[in-house]
């Protein structure tokens, strides 16, 4: 009997320190979407993600409503494609652009939604279709460089 | 005066080479031998349970707490500087490659360590050590054993749980309660955290200090002063020397991993 209570709470010991292994090495190590809700995906081409990631949020004015689901290169173009919560639909004159959190903070994708017009043939975006609007990342050198740039061509 | 000086450093290098080669040989002994599964396996059992399982409160209390304290004051500090969504690395990282092996072996010498020297130490005074070899029994291969295979199993074990609880409590202090986006916690956390550069080198981090607290732990107490003062003070030089043994290999662990 007494055995068997050992047993048993060597058991649990033991298969408690693997789940935290795994915890570890799935959740805090490597990607996977974890997305609440059912959800829609949208994909958009930019020329510079900056430093966006899988996972980052997006916004639409400072409300979360999705995440970045995965990032590729199609034909040396980055495609970004997003799981969007079922809850909201945007019209395909949306833009989206990618935004700083703070100065020094973790970049999000804000978009910005369109007009729609009746009379006008303005659809909703629909699963996998693309954001045709959209602005890259500020790049900081980039902008100094232009910055230094038109500086010097007013002389 | 300057030969009794030197004698006397002579005589403590001495003993402490002494010590070491003892300590040397009580463990070669013990674990160079073919294992009998059949007999020693209820004995490691045995340990597991008093070793591991017993452990397993304090570190699951102290992981949470810690975490929860590293979430709320990194928190503090990062968003000062608008950057509170690096919160998720600054937690991971500092569980994963220092407080969790570090952490852990320290508590696992306070809690497991000092009973296997008081209990290995009782034992010698009880003359059961003795006893045990009048009897053809071989008292480092059913007693010394066992208890160094089950630390040596327990500690990586208790440091994944550490860790793991850890960044749970960070996550529910930085996201729950102060308001992290869970997406950047987690995101920004795994894009930071490598599977092999940080677990694998905190699991040999543990697996080092599991070997040093418990060969330490069970030296103590099978090479003490078979009274009760000798006892006493063996189970604190298990406490002391376990954790100054923990905290300096910690540093030069984490220069060898960590240092180019």
């Amino acid at each position: 009997m007494n055995n068997r209570k050992t047993e048993i709470g060597v058991g649990l010991f033991i298969s408690a320190g693997f789940i935290a292994l795994l915890f570890l090495a799935l959740q805090v190590a490597s990607t996977g979407t974890i997305t609440n809700g059912e959800t829609y995906t949208l994909k958009a081409k930019f020329d510079n993600i900056g430093g966006l990631k899988v996972r980052s949020p997006v916004k639409v004015g400072g409300v979360v409503v999705g995440r970045v689901s995965s990032i590729q290169l199609e034909q040396l173009v980055p495609v970004v494609s997003m799981d969007i919560s079922k809850d909201y639909t945007f019209p395909e004159t949306s833009s989206l652009s990618i935004l700083t959190a703070g100065l020094l903070g973790e970049q999000y994708l804000g978009l910005e939604p369109g007009f729609t017009m009746e009379g006008m043939d303005i659809g909703m975006l629909e699963e996998g279709a693309y954001i045709q609007d959209t602005k890259s990342a500020l790049v900081l050198e980039e902008l100094i460089g232009q910055f230094l740039f038109g500086q010097s061509n007013e002389d | 005066m300057i030969l009794d000086g030197l004698a006397g450093i002579g005589r403590q290098g001495l003993n402490f080479f002494a010590t070491m080669g003892r300590a040397g040989i009580m463990l070669f002994n013990a674990l160079w031998a073919l294992p009998n599964i059949k007999k020693s396996w209820p004995l490691l059992l045995r340990q597991l349970y008093v070793v591991g399982v017993q452990s397993f409160a304090i570190i699951v209390v102290s992981g949470l707490f810690i975490g929860m304290v590293l979430g709320l004051q990194g928190y503090t500090i990062l968003v000062g500087y608008g950057a509170e969504n690096s919160l998720g690395p600054m937690v991971a990282l500092s569980l994963l490659r220092e407080l969790g092996p570090v952490v852990t072996a320290l508590l696992f010498a306070g809690r497991a360590g000092s009973a296997l020297t008081a209990e290995i130490g009782l034992m010698k005074a009880t003359e059961q050590l003795s006893s045990m070899e009048l009897m053809a029994v071989d008292p480092l291969r059913r007693v010394i054993a066992p208890r160094f295979w089950a630390g040596f199993l327990s500690m990586p074990l208790l440091a994944f749980l550490f860790s793991a609880i850890g960044i749970w409590g960070g996550y529910l202090v930085g996201v729950e309660w102060l308001g992290v986006d869970q997406g950047n916690f987690w995101g920004v956390m795994q894009a930071a955290v490598d599977l092999n550069r940080d677990i694998l080198n905190g699991f040999i981090k543990s697996l080092v200090f599991a070997v040093v607290v418990t060969w330490i732990a069970i030296f103590r107490g099978y090479d003490c002063v078979p009274t009760s003062e000798g006892i006493s003070q063996a189970t604190t030089q298990t406490v002391v020397h376990a954790s100054l043994a923990v905290l300096g290999l910690d540093f030069v662990l984490t220069a060898l991993m960590f240092g180019e």
